[in-house]
């Protein structure tokens, strides 16, 4: 098979699998920051069942995203060799700095977190779970600054068939960097509170876990509100950002072909590469040019203004795009109307409900990959936008049988982790929390 | 510029040391794992280490961000002239972590064997892995013009690599046993001190061979320093076994952690200026002039360092302060 092909499939496969946990990590991490403050300050032991179950949920959860970012990081040497040359001066600073401060950060509080709290003071334990949370969100920092180099270079200058560095605090903040931070961390949010508000919603529908169900699902209800807002309200800007650097992958997103003023924003349809056109258009007449700048007469690139070789893969980006945003109007509605459904006092009892929001549990995980794949399939044919093509990319010396081997080891042990991630998850779900009982014995 | 790029060559290799001191001791801890004989003494093993081993792997993971920074093109060339030894690395890696967290979660014997397994086969693989890329490292690789590693997989193979990758399987093995009768009481602390003396054994010999015959073979700087600092790691060795023999647990686990230091120094005395040499061309041959990245990288690189290194440092000592003392051994 091409090597090319193998070396993104293995990419794609890796990172893909990566990218489940984290997100969890982050979005529970910061729960269980709260979860911890409340206990602090009110010491209802409810809070206190609520921390110890959810961090049980993280922890295994950690580990495999720990597992599976190991292999991220010396991915980019082991495949795109000839990638990792050009670019080395400036996106290896990034990993680096993930790891001095955030990795450290966060694998050092972990363990008391997790193994610790008889040896520490409250307020070191409370600490800790701010460092984790905190470590975990710098560790996507810095993975996102290198990323968003790579889809809008800045701060540099290509001499001798490399990039090399010439602004450090342009490289870092390029013009996509901040807008993809907070997407990024705003949708990680999404996965964990509606992880817990799914979860939750399951235990009161089988009648588990009693109070502390209700609690927990009760205690979801903001944070996902204002995740979900938080994204949906960054998406728009970062719509804006791709239109002004990247205007390959807008008309992608949009199924865009002719360049226009008064450009249509397209609410569904079906792009045509083979005919150029995109079939089922259902549009709303000038509204892409509305959305990006405020006119009709702002005039949007189509694909046909870009040689076919330099247009992204059309159906994938097209399609992970629009699913990710029909994805965010339903966790909007989930998110409002079960807090509408929770003041009117009729939550634990609608079991329509209850079931949708179990549902809705595996969907924001679905949301970051399809987000992922339609800004990295979107940014193709490049690796680095308008500056190295992805089939100059990769590991001339390495044979592609031996990448096919290693897709093959991967998928195995990936496999593996997932049915053991999954089934613990279950385990320690049926478990539930602790008793109150056990917890005020312990207190006195 | 040259300085510049001298300090990273030490940067990198003090994280390479950080990482073969911290994750060496959990490393053995996996190898040992095999020869507890009750069940209750692995879970000791386990407890011992649980707290840091991601830590401790989180120095590996920096030096290899900070290897591809400072000198990126000495990233790309190793880490896809050793594609196929690095794939097993990360699988053994993969299954370890997981088999630390995961094996006393369901409370039957068959999901924790199979996972002690798996935490022994994740930490024996890498640990002579390891010593086989430094041994290809420091004998040389058949290059291009362009970088790329052209020898292929079964090259790499070569005896002095794997007497390399042996050293290093019982250098770790010393180190944890060290860290286990220091962690330990009792009769399992007494067959660790036991194992330490005789993993000692093995290494001497072993380091002593491969020393000579790195130094009549292919050193690239043959001068007195890589072999004096080899002579510096067998005699912290020594005083590690002395120590060790004494009932001194905690004066020879240092000693043994000297005994990395000194053997990781002697590797990079023996490479500088080059990291890695080319047998084919001396031309094409990375060194630290022609592979590290622009001034600039450098230097934001080092403002980096000096501002997150001493953070690190601080809450890595605080750790370990936590979770200091014994654990015990349970009857399970
Ligand atoms: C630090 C850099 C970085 C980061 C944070 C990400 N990626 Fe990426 N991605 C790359 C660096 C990269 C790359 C190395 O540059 C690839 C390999 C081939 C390519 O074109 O870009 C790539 C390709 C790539 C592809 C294949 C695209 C194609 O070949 O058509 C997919 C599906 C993803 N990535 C998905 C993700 C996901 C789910 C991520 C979330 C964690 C992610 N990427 C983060
Ligand atoms: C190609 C890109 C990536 C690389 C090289 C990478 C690298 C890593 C590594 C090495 C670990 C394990 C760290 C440890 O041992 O503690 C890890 C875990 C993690 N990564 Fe990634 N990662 C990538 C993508 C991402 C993205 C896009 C995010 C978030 C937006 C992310 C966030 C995290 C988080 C939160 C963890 C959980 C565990 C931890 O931080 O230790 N990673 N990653
Ligand atoms: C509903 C409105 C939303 C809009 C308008 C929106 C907008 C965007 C845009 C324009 C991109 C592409 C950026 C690029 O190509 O560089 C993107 C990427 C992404 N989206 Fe969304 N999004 C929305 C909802 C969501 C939701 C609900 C999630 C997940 C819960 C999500 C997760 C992501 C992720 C992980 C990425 C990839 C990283 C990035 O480039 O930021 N998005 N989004």
């Amino acid at each position: 098979m091409d090597a090319v092909l193998l070396a993104r499939i293995q990419f794609a496969l890796t990172i893909g699998f990566h990218y489940i946990f984290p997100p969890l990590t982050i979005g529970l991490g910061w729960m269980l920051f709260v979860y911890h403050t409340l206990y602090r300050k009110t010491q209802s032991p409810v809070y206190r069942q609520l921390a110890h179950f959810w961090t049980k949920m993280f922890a295994i959860n950690f580990v495999v995203g720990v597992a599976t970012g190991i292999t991220m990081e010396f991915q980019f040497g082991t495949n795109w060799a000839a990638y990792s040359r050009f670019v080395g001066d400036i996106f290896g600073a990034p990993l680096a700095a993930e790891g001095v401060f955030a990795f450290f950060l966060e694998s050092s509080f972990l363990g008391i977190l997790v193994y610790g709290e008889k040896k520490v003071s409250k307020t070191v334990y409370w600490i800790s779970s701010l460092m984790v949370a905190l470590g975990a969100t710098l560790s996507a920092f810095w993975i996102v600054v290198a990323n968003s180099w790579q889809q809008t270079p800045a701060g540099y200058e290509v001499v001798d068939g490399r990039a090399v560095l010439t602004n450090f605090a342009e490289a870092v903040f390029n013009p996509s960097t901040v807008v993809r931070y907070l997407h990024v961390v705003a949708a990680a949010l999404v996965v964990g509170t509606f992880f817990i508000l799914g979860v939750s919603a399951w235990m009161v529908l089988k009648k588990k876990h009693g109070d502390f169900a209700k609690q927990s699902l009760k205690s979801a209800f903001i944070p996902c509100m204002v995740a979900i807002v938080i994204v949906m309200g960054v998406g728009h800007p970062h719509a804006i950002q791709v239109a002004e650097t990247q205007p390959a992958k807008l008309a992608a997103f949009e199924g865009l072909w002719e360049t226009q003023t008064n450009a249509p924003a397209l609410l569904f349809g079906i792009p045509n590469a083979e005919e150029e056109r995109t079939d089922f258009a259902l549009e709303i007449p000038g509204g892409l040019s509305m959305l990006i700048d405020g006119t009709t007469t702002r005039e949007v690139q189509g694909l046909k203004d870009f040689a076919p070789e330099d247009r992204p893969p059309l159906g994938i980006t097209f399609f992970s795009f629009h699913s990710m945003v029909y994805l965010g109007v339903w966790f909007f509605l989930i998110a409002f109307g079960g807090f509408v459904l929770l003041k009117m006092g009729k939550l634990y009892e609608n079991r329509l409900y209850l079931m949708a929001a179990t549902l809705t549990v595996p969907l924001p995980f679905f949301a970051n990959e399809l987000g992922w794949i339609a800004a990295e399939v979107g940014r193709q044919p490049w690796v680095v936008y308008n500056e190295l093509r992805t089939s100059n990319a990769i590991s001339a010396s390495v044979p592609p049988g031996q990448v096919l081997a290693s897709i093959i080891m991967f998928t195995l042990i990936y496999a593996l982790l997932f049915g053991v991630w999954w089934f613990l998850l279950k385990r320690q779900f049926n478990k539930g929390p602790e008793s109150i009982e056990s917890i005020k014995g312990e207190v006195e | 510029m040259l300085a510049l790029q001298i300090i990273w060559f030490l940067l990198v290799g003090i994280l390479i040391i950080g990482y073969a001191i911290l994750d060496g001791f959990d490393l053995g801890v996996g190898f040992w794992h095999l020869f507890a004989k009750k069940k209750g003494e692995r879970s000791a093993f386990i407890e011992s280490i649980e707290p840091f081993w991601d830590g401790n792997e989180v120095w590996l993971l920096t030096g290899g961000g900070a290897l591809f920074a400072a000198f990126p093109p000495v990233y790309a060339t190793v880490f896809s002239g050793f594609y196929l030894a690095l794939m097993l690395v990360l699988l053994g890696l993969i299954l370890r972590a997981v088999a630390i967290e995961f094996r006393n979660k369901v409370d039957s014997p068959g999901w924790t064997k199979a996972w002690d397994y798996a935490f022994a086969f994740g930490s024996i693989l890498p640990s002579i892995l390891f010593g086989v890329a430094i041994g290809n490292v420091l004998r040389g690789l058949e290059l291009n013009e362009i970088g790329d590693y052209t020898g292929g997989f079964f090259a790499l193979l070569n005896p002095f690599s794997l007497l390399c990758g042996l050293v290093g399987l019982a250098m770790f093995a010393m180190h944890g046993a060290l860290y286990l009768s220091m962690k330990l009481e009792g009769e399992i602390a007494a067959d660790a001190r036991r194992w330490a003396s005789r993993a000692w054994m093995v290494f001497v010999v072993l380091f002593m061979v491969a020393t000579i015959w790195g130094a009549l073979g292919f050193f690239y700087n043959i001068t007195a320093v890589p072999l004096v600092l080899a002579l510096f790691a067998v005699l912290a060795s020594v005083s590690s076994f002395v120590f060790n023999r004494a009932g001194r647990a905690v004066a020879a686990f240092v000693s043994s952690c000297e005994t990395i230091v000194f053997t990781m120094l002697a590797v990079a005395a023996a490479l500088f200026p080059y990291m890695v040499p080319c047998t084919n061309n001396p031309d094409w041959s990375l060194t630290i002039n022609n592979s590290s990245s622009s001034q600039l990288t450098l230097t934001s690189m080092l403002v980096i360092a000096l501002i997150g290194m001493p953070i690190v440092l601080a809450y890595t000592v605080f750790i370990h302060r936590v979770f200091k003392g014994k654990v015990e051994v349970r009857e399970e």
